[in-house]
């Protein structure tokens, strides 16, 4: 699938695919490298999301008609790309206790054992299809059925930062302090958004986040580090399923 | 060099510092801002001879009282919010001497919402993302990410000292706020989730401005938009101007806070030469939409926009 049209009189919206996979993730991923690569004049950033990538552009320096026919002269060449493989990131996370209240919950409602949550919780590679809600934070795919938990009834009014959290069969990870209703199993002391940083957001579409399980001792070990500078985010390299 | 130029007497209601916004990280889910009425925003500056895209303070309906610490010139351009200077009238749309000591305050707001006081050099807070634009919610820009509070000491980047010489902006150019405006937009992209006479009442209805407006959006209340089937998508972007129905259909337009992404269906999109005029209309205001092509869009846009370099060239500012 690859449909053109306009979003607005500044935006061009382009639609890879007709449902969330990670087929569609990976065509969307192409496209935004032939984007990067293009360098079209007039274009100013685009949004991957789940099916589509909208790209924002001054019409000033090109108008929809050019800019639609750039676009679809990229199509052919979708396929005939082979990006080098997406990075794994690794969310260093305290499980349970006071930083995961909703832990026993989640456990309890499976007839799991907290150890068990964890251990599902923490054999995936998300994959990041989009970034958005607010900054830094990634719609992850790919959690287990096994652990998935409808949301509390009645939303916490201040989540912290780092908070672990599964809505539904999504997981994901609090990049900002906010209300929310989400069940915390864990958190980690690795900021998702730190406008001070020299790159403020950690994450992008495509990678992927693997939750690494660690001890309330590491946990305070990085979270010193963090302060202080010194601590280096782990990646690999996505080796597939 | 950096100068202490302007103390705040009095906040005013959501006073805050802005620039064109914080373009290039939308795909990190980070939230553009900047102001409500760019067109207002860059022709202050230029009048008092900054760049397009300098930092100006943006207030809304109840206007703060400024006071400079030192001489310099200013502007204010956007919502008729009866502005003066130690209680004297001042013009609008025009450059402006000011004294060290002198006050700047507000009155009763007479026409739109939003109106920027521009001061030479440009405020000066340290840039976030490319971006001096303030966004509360993520507590970034303008300095401590927040609104300004009564005490706070903004600076200004230094200017060459010239000859003042007053400067205003063309009558014929001045936007007049209609307190009836006709909102021009381009359908989609997902007009398609909408019934033929859904439509129909979208674009023949009027809509009115609710009190649950802000810097995110306007929320409309009119005749119900009838969808399809459903009113959620697949969460997908969002952008300046776009017009959400929800399930309950009613109108909400996205303005310059709004999130990077959204799951409701996107009917249209305003266009951006009439984004302003949405965003200065008070609630109450009461809208109609026309569809126009994208093509008649680009040309609206491109026009200003060559007007607004123009009087870029006349400023001397490139």
């Amino acid at each position: 699938m690859f449909q053109i049209e306009a979003f607005g009189d500044k935006g061009i919206r382009v639609q890879l695919g007709k449902s969330i996979s990670k087929e569609t993730n990976e065509r969307i991923r192409n496209f935004s490298w032939f984007l990067e690569k293009e360098n079209i004049p007039g274009v100013m950033e685009w949004i991957p999301a789940y099916t589509t990538v909208s790209i924002y552009y001054d019409p000033y320096y090109i108008s929809y008609e050019l800019l639609k026919k750039r676009v679809a002269s990229l199509k052919d060449n979708l396929s005939s790309v082979k990006l080098p493989p997406a990075q794994v990131i690794q969310l260093p996370v305290y499980y349970g206790g006071e930083l995961g209240p909703d832990l026993s919950f989640v456990a309890k409602h499976h007839h799991l054992t907290e150890q068990e949550v964890i251990r599902i919780h923490t054999a995936t590679d998300y994959l990041i299809y989009m970034m958005g809600f607010s900054p830094g934070f990634p719609y992850l795919g790919g959690m287990s059925e096994k652990i998935a938990t409808p949301r509390l009834k009645e939303p916490r009014l201040n989540i912290p930062v780092g908070s672990v959290g599964i809505a539904g069969s999504q997981t994901g990870v609090y990049s900002m302090e906010t209300p929310g209703g989400w069940q915390i199993i864990g958190k980690t002391p690795v900021k998702l958004y730190d406008p001070q940083r020299e790159t403020p957001i950690l994450l992008q579409a495509g990678n992927y986040v693997r939750f690494v399980q660690v001890t309330e001792k590491e946990f305070q070990e990085i979270e010193k580090q963090i302060e202080d500078g010194t601590y280096e985010v782990q990646t690999d390299l996505y080796q597939g399923e | 060099m950096v100068n202490d130029v302007i103390k705040v007497e009095k906040s005013g209601l959501s006073t805050s510092i802005q620039d064109l916004g914080r373009t290039g990280y939308q795909q990190y889910g980070v939230v553009v801002s900047g102001a409500m009425d760019v067109f207002a925003l860059q022709v202050g500056n230029l009048l008092v001879g900054n760049p397009r895209n300098a930092a100006g303070i943006e207030a809304v309906i109840m206007g703060p009282k400024l006071n400079f610490l030192k001489n310099t010139v200013i502007a204010v351009c956007g919502a008729d919010l009866s502005p003066t200077l130690d209680g004297k009238e001042i013009p609008m749309w025009t450059s402006i001497f000011v004294e060290t000591g002198q006050s700047l305050s507000f009155g009763k707001p007479k026409n739109g919402a939003y109106t920027y006081v521009t001061v030479a050099g440009g405020i000066e807070t340290p840039v976030v993302m490319g971006s001096r634009s303030t966004y509360v919610k993520a507590a970034i820009g303008g300095g401590e990410g927040r609104c300004l509070q009564k005490g706070d000491v903004l600076k200004a980047g230094k200017m060459e000292t010239v000859q003042f010489k007053e400067k205003s902006l063309s009558p014929e150019l001045i936007p007049s706020y209609e307190t009836h405006p006709k909102i021009r937009v381009i359908l989609g992209p997902d007009e398609k989730a909408f019934t033929a006479s859904g439509i129909e009442t979208f674009l023949s209805e009027k809509y009115k401005i609710t009190t649950k407006t802000d810097r995110m959006g306007a929320r409309l209340e009119g005749p119900k938009i009838e969808h399809i089937s459903g009113a959620d998508i697949i969460s997908d972007s969002i952008f300046p101007g776009t017009i959400q129905v929800p399930a309950n259909g009613q109108p909400i337009i996205l303005l310059a806070d709004r999130q990077t992404t959204g799951g409701y269906t996107r009917i249209a999109n305003v266009i951006s030469v009439d984004f302003a005029k949405v965003a200065q209309s008070l609630p109450g205001t009461e809208l109609e939409f026309e569809a126009v092509t994208v093509e008649k869009a680009q040309q609206l846009y491109v026009k200003r926009e060559k007007i607004l370099r123009q009087l870029s060239i006349g400023a001397g500012v490139y």
